[in-house]
């Protein structure tokens, strides 16, 4: 009896190993190796890195690549699956994969060659980032995307500058991660430039004197947005009340309790997906009336969906709004609606996040980095990277002396809670 | 007061669901000394069953059918991971069980995807009211109410039937009670089983008013309750409602005072407290123990 439970008992594990090295086979779900946890997924990914390293022929399965070269260049992509920040991650994958879909070759040197995306999960903490870093190093790879969430990617910041690799932050906000590293470029804005875009619209939507700011408790991107947001504000005659949570929390009854009792005019809580859904449940549920304002995280349909049929008053800010570009949304909703694996990453639905525009666009502005620099040494990439521009579905894209993005715009949406789609409420500049 | 009001009702609400695991921690521990650690996520588990029953079938059939499922799981759980391992060493039962925590979180996010899933409304529990201007679901008034009705139930099952008289017999002396011809694995089989149907009923409170399920929901909720049931004296029932209660009150008046980052430090300093200054809880039993 004891033998034929533990049988029982090892089968299933062995199953649920079975079923996502099963996954890997399709090209567009390399993300789902990842996502089983982090025992079956680095036996998925050996996995993997078998078969293409043994030879280039291998690597393509099915057949279907259409350059007759097996010459294969490497991305790396420096993403969470797992985690807090895994929906958020995988979205952004999402971009990526579109556009490695879209466009799986590209030139460099005269010579085409297959861009093979290679994943790697930093499982949305600080510890496993370096790590995960640190493996696509030893991968290979020519250059890095990503992370979502800029405490992950100022953890593997590091590894990349130590490795001579760069690395393209995606949606990473926080001035540290590009600050002192000459490795990390981003194609995004900053968050002292988000914190006074909202600011701005939070005093001529609102006229707001007084804001209620909520984050999570160690997390750099909420507190890194919530001290630039308080430092705004209060420069411009407003006053705040903060207030942060350990990581985990469900109950955000009480916190939002206080902001209407402090009578604060607007809370801002730049936190992630999954608390984000909470307190905005949780708004609804206690009928509040203050509006909520959100960073880039927020704009997610997982959000979107939490908000629906309620009353809650929500403002997000982000990179990209749908309708910026009829080809790419149209282009992107088919292949969701045509592949499950993408559409149950995406939410279960074909809302596109801002998150998966600028994936792709970062796609396309390695393709560019990889052709200008004309062939696959590092140091050749590391030069040419700084020259590059490239004007994306997110708008023209270009880097600054510190590997910033240069942009000057952000778009704030707010929910359209009987419809359940975002509505763009204004385009705001900084100034 | 409208303020202070809202934190007391959440802190009461709170407390009921931590009670409700926390009675599953406690009740295992009673007898078989074993730190149930799969507990919270067991809980986890039946609220995303909840989410995917309740998109296929009719609220009605769904409910029943996610406490008979969590039951089961319960009663697998216990028949593959702690069973075989009955009579090797405590210690080894317990990585089972933290190990069997793990599995569930981790098929959790293969199957989620590591989104949050949004929990369904059940009609009745889900519908708001005001009371003395703060708006809030009808769980978080039921909650206290339905673990006093279940703890009266489950003391009046312990004293006074065959069933409970053979659980208290086997959680003061293991091997005697065997001797004397009580079926042990029954025993624990029930024990388990009860645990779970409580866990499958707070998740359905729990979740009412935090909607969103996330492959670690179970986690935190689970460490509060076993906090709670040590604070209470792990073993006594009473007791650990009474913890949960003070948990989940100390939890919510922190998160509403300045000090709001410290409301997780609190609960494990007062861990730590009671471990040192009163290893047996507030009402845990004064027998020496054998570990």
């Amino acid at each position: 009896m004891k033998k034929v439970l533990a049988m029982i008992l090892a089968l299933s594990l062995v199953l649920s190993l079975a079923a996502c090295s099963g996954g890997s086979g399709d090209s567009t779900s390399g993300g789902d190796a990842q996502q089983s946890g982090d025992s079956s997924a680095s036996g998925g990914d050996a996995q993997q890195s078998g078969d293409s390293s043994a030879s280039g022929g291998d690597a393509q399965q099915g057949g279907d690549s259409s350059a007759p070269s097996g010459d294969t260049v490497r991305i790396g992509v420096f993403e969470p699956s797992t985690g807090d920040s895994g929906p958020g991650g995988k979205q952004e994958m999402l971009g990526m994969q579109y556009a490695n879909k879209e466009t799986p070759t590209v030139e460099i040197g005269g010579k085409t060659y297959n861009v093979e995306l290679v994943y790697a999960d930093n499982g949305s903490t600080s510890d496993k980032a370096p790590t995960a870093a640190a493996e696509l190093v030893s991968k290979g790879v020519s250059l890095v995307l990503g992370s979502y969430g800029s405490g992950v990617s100022m953890a593997g910041g590091p590894v990349f500058n130590d490795a001579g690799l760069c690395a393209i932050g995606v949606t990473c906000t926080n001035p540290g991660v590009t600050a002192g590293n000459d490795y990390y470029f981003r194609i995004c804005f900053l968050d002292n430039f988000q914190a006074q875009v909202l600011v701005n619209f939070a005093q001529d939507k609102f006229s707001a004197k007084k804001a209620y700011l909520l984050g999570e408790l160690g997390n750099e991107y909420d507190q890194g947005l919530i001290t630039f947001f308080e430092q705004t504000f209060t420069s411009a005659g407003g006053e705040v009340v903060k207030d942060s949570f350990p990581s985990n929390t469900s109950d955000f009854t009480t916190f939002l309790n206080k902001a209407v009792s402090v009578g604060a005019d607007v809370i801002f809580c730049p936190v992630s997906i999954a608390y984000a859904t909470q307190i905005i449940k949780q708004a609804a549920s206690m009928n509040l009336e203050i509006p909520l304002l959100g960073s880039d995280t927020l704009d997610s349909n997982k959000v979107l969906e939490a908000a629906q049929g309620s009353g809650v008053q929500l403002y997000v800010s982000t990179f990209y709004q749908e309708g910026g570009s009829a080809a790419f949304d149209d282009g992107i909703k088919a292949w969701l609606n045509e592949d499950s694996t993408a559409m149950t990453n995406n939410g279960g639905n074909d809302t596109i996040a801002a998150v998966t525009a600028m994936g792709y666009d970062a796609y396309y502005v390695a393709l560019e980095v990889l052709k200008s620099a004309g062939s696959l040494d590092l140091a050749a990439i590391k030069a040419a990277l700084p020259g590059v521009t490239y004007t994306g579905v997110s708008g023209a894209i270009g880097f600054d002396a510190t590997g910033d993005a240069v942009r000057d715009t952000a778009y704030i949406k707010t929910s359209d809670n009987a419809n359940g789609v975002w509505t763009l409420e204004t385009v705001q500049t900084a100034s | 007061m409208q303020y202070a009001i809202s934190i007391l009702l959440s802190g009461v609400s709170l407390g009921g669901q931590y009670a409700l695991i926390a009675i599953g921690y406690t009740m295992v521990y009673g007898i078989l000394r074993l730190i149930n650690f799969a507990h919270g996520d067991v809980f986890m588990v039946a609220g995303l069953m909840m989410v995917y029953l309740s998109a296929a079938l009719p609220l009605a059939a769904a409910l029943p059918l996610v406490l008979l499922l969590t039951v089961l799981l319960g009663f697998l759980i216990e028949r593959a991971a702690y069973k075989p391992l009955r009579t090797a060493p405590r210690m080894s039962v317990m990585i089972s069980a933290i190990g069997v925590s793990y599995l569930l979180q981790n098929l959790a996010t293969y199957a989620t995807g590591g989104l949050p899933q949004m929990y369904p409304e059940i009609p009745g529990l889900s519908a708001t009211v005001t009371i003395a201007g703060v708006s809030i679901k009808w769980a978080t008034i039921v909650t206290p109410f339905l673990v006093v009705i279940l703890v009266v139930a489950l003391t009046q099952l312990i004293h006074h039937t065959k069933t409970g008289m053979a659980m208290r017999a086997v959680a003061k002396d293991f091997e005697t009670a065997q001797l004397m011809g009580i079926r042990l694995n029954a025993v624990i089989s029930v024990t388990f089983v009860i645990g779970s149907f409580l866990a499958g009923v707070g998740s359905c409170l729990y979740f009412t008013n935090y909607q969103s399920v996330v492959p670690l929901s179970g986690a935190l909720p689970g460490l509060r309750a076993f906090v709670a049931a040590v604070f209470g004296g792990i073993g006594s029932i009473p007791g650990a409602v009474v913890g949960a209660f003070i948990i989940g009150l100390s939890e919510s008046i922190i998160k509403g005072s300045d000090w709001s980052v410290f409301s997780d430090a609190f609960t494990f300093a007062l861990l730590i407290v009671i471990l040192v200054v009163k290893p047996t809880g507030l009402f845990g039993e004064k027998v020496t123990d054998k570990v």
